[in-house]
């Protein structure tokens, strides 16, 4: 099993590192998409925007910085939903999608007009690296920031489950997610459950910013880009339907792709990408509607 | 009641709106004339998109990994074999010591679109939905990836040269009007009708013994010859590409002109792609402060800020695209309209 021998303690706690994070995004985008029906292509540039905030107040005091980060996020959030979501709501998927692609794209571009004014393209975020610092346990080096993130994605995690099923407004959230109809009949107010899912999403998003920059202080205007397509990827694989299969979908991901990277060949490691999504070809037509979705669900969706 | 007349407005108006443009671009002063071969050469491909993405209601986001192949397999072949040796040094020996003329290499192109096409949509054309889009989103990445880092292909990461720039006015507006014909003769075909009816309404074609999953991966397969062959007609127009340049941006610009211009109809995609495509060629000009109508400059780096807000309002005050997703349709005065129809 030369497979497994490549894989030590130090890919495994980076693989969780990355999963970790990669899940926090996936809850981001799974909410939204439970409560509208959307799939936010533009979650990256929230994240992004949030990344652009603690760079440009890297003088100020770290909690400064980064309340400031989250107040962006969360602002910017709200603008997109008041903006783009509610006029679209009735729409088909690949408008609303398209729609959000466009938004990415005009996040990105004011983007680089705002970075570009210093002349040069990139800013750095330095009042967090302090987390990129390396600390030695039993043997392995594992970086500051692994625990926080996992710290954070399953403190956020048992908070949003305790949110969503002891509160009104989560069981709000869960009634709109399941059949956004009914639970209006029902008497669930659309816009409050729209405005909580997208706030708490871009809570999420400014999180993922810090923990983001944090690994790469380099602040561009594609910051997160990557990283949101293949997370979009991963909840799909998981099971889009359902917030938690979408999370494990994001998590898996995540985890898989360090994993997989570890396992191959050193001069085979270019060809990862395709690894990883011949793995999600595989997996969708096995399970179409989703890896972690068992029971009857599972079985829609084929044509 | 057949309407030969509202038929033929189907096909001649995107038609002429093709070679409109293509007269157009032979007036263009020679720095002026690439925006509209551009242009022609996105009709290409939008069309292509259209054929799969528009008649059959799934979505896709691979389409560009024909386009990519076939611009790379037009683009290797028509390099001079005496050339070749020098730039594409860790090719196959049978690649590097062969080349083929123009119209040739933009039929190879098409071939192995549609091969490659068929090869991946037997398995992947059982998706629908979301499942769908992400896993031919999937095929993008793969074949991004391979032809990127598998130089005994094609040129990898750096940048394929050399390529003879044939794709003038003619054959970009051949190349377009080609398209649109190959698509509309689909799209009235019976098979064409036969996908139609599996997106208006899956569970009532399957009802009628529609064998979805075989429609589909026809249009799959003849919208990745189409694009092939669009490629080859883009290669053939930048004269040098990277695989980049037939990646996501291409991938989301061309599903959002589609999308733009009506996704359900072929003279939206037509539209859309001119559309999306005139408004790219004039803030990019703006921005460069040239003189469009009047002398004005736009700071760099607007035009990209302009091009998606106008994206983003279009679909969000008018979500079904400019036409509405209908085709062109010719009305005699007088004659009763009929009544509201769904997108034929």
């Amino acid at each position: 099993m030369s497979i497994l021998a490549s894989i030590d303690l130090q890919t495994l706690g980076d693989a969780l590192g990355q999963g970790a994070i990669y899940a926090l995004m996936a809850v981001g985008i799974g909410l939204v998409f439970g409560v509208l029906r959307l799939v936010n292509f533009a979650y990256g540039q929230l994240i992004m925007a949030g990344a652009y905030t603690l760079a440009y107040t890297s003088g100020w005091p770290v909690a400064a910085s980064i309340v400031s980060c989250f107040a962006v996020v969360v602002a910017l959030s709200l603008a997109m939903d008041r903006l783009v979501f509610r006029p679209l709501r009735s729409s088909s998927p690949a408008v609303m999608l398209v729609t959000t692609f466009a938004v990415s794209f005009l996040l990105q571009a004011v983007a680089l007009i705002v970075d570009l004014r210093d002349g040069t393209l990139g800013q750095i975020a330095t009042s967090v690296a302090p987390l990129n610092q390396a600390v030695t346990v039993a043997g392995v080096d594992v970086r500051k920031v692994t625990f926080v993130a996992v710290a954070v994605t399953l403190g956020t995690l048992a908070v949003l489950a305790l949110v969503l099923t002891r509160t009104t407004i989560g069981l709000h959230t869960r009634a709109a997610a399941s059949d956004f109809r009914t639970a209006r009949l029902l008497g669930v107010r659309a816009n409050r459950v729209i405005a909580f899912a997208v706030v708490v999403s871009g809570l999420l998003a400014a999180a993922v910013a810090v923990l983001l920059t944090v690994q790469n202080p380099f602040v561009q205007p594609d910051f997160a880009l990557e990283d949101t397509i293949i997370v979009l990827v991963g909840v799909v694989v998981g099971g889009i339907d359902r917030l938690w299969t979408a999370t494990l979908g994001g998590f898996a991901i995540g985890f898989v792709s360090v994993i997989v990277n570890a396992a191959l060949p050193t001069d085979k490691t270019v060809f990862l990408p395709s690894v990883v999504y011949a793995l999600v070809i595989v997996v969708l037509l096995l399970r179409p509607a989703g890896l972690f979705a068992w029971g009857r669900r599972a079985a829609m969706e084929r044509v | 009641m057949r309407r030969p007349l509202g038929a033929l407005a189907e096909l001649l108006a995107p038609s002429a709106l093709v070679v409109v443009v293509g007269l157009l671009s032979t007036t263009a002063s020679a720095s002026n004339e690439v925006y509209f071969l551009n242009a022609l050469v996105s009709v290409a491909i939008v069309v292509a998109i259209y054929v799969f993405v528009g008649i059959s209601g799934v979505l896709s986001f691979g389409q560009i990994s024909f386009v990519a192949v076939g611009a790379f397999a037009a683009g290797v072949m028509t390099v001079p074999v005496e050339s070749k040796k020098g730039v594409l040094t860790s090719i196959f020996p049978l690649l590097r010591d062969h080349s083929v003329g123009n119209v040739p290499s933009l039929l190879l192109a098409a071939a192995l679109g549609g091969v490659f096409a068929f090869i991946v949509g037997l398995p992947l054309m059982r998706l629908s939905g979301l499942a769908a889009g992400i896993a031919t989103f999937a095929v993008l990445e793969i074949t991004h990836n391979i032809l990127r880092e598998w130089t005994k292909i094609g040129p990898g990461a750096t940048t394929l040269a050399l390529v003879p720039e044939t794709t003038g006015a003619l054959q970009a507006t051949l190349g377009a009007l080609v398209a649109i014909v190959v698509a509309f003769v689909y799209q009235r075909s019976r098979r064409g009708r036969l996908l139609r009816a599996s997106r208006e309404d899956p569970a009532a074609a399957r009802g009628v013994g529609v064998n979805i999953h075989l429609e589909r991966l026809l249009a799959f397969t003849l919208s990745g010859a189409l694009a092939g062959f669009a490629g080859g007609l883009y290669v053939h127009l930048l004269g040098s590409i990277t695989t980049e340049q037939v990646y996501l941006e291409l991938t989301f610009l061309t599903l959002a002109m589609l999308v733009v211009g009506g996704l359900t109809s072929l003279w939206g995609a037509v539209i859309g792609a001119l559309a999306v495509s005139g408004l790219d060629s004039f803030l990019g000009q703006a921005e460069s402060g040239v003189h469009v109508l009047f002398t004005f400059t736009l700071p760099q780096g607007t035009r990209l800020v302009f091009l998606s807000a106008i994206m983003a309002l279009v679909l969000i005050l008018r979500p079904s695209g400019l036409t509405g997703g209908r085709e062109l349709r010719l009305r005699w005065p007088g004659r009763r309209r009929r009544p509201a129809e769904a997108p034929s």
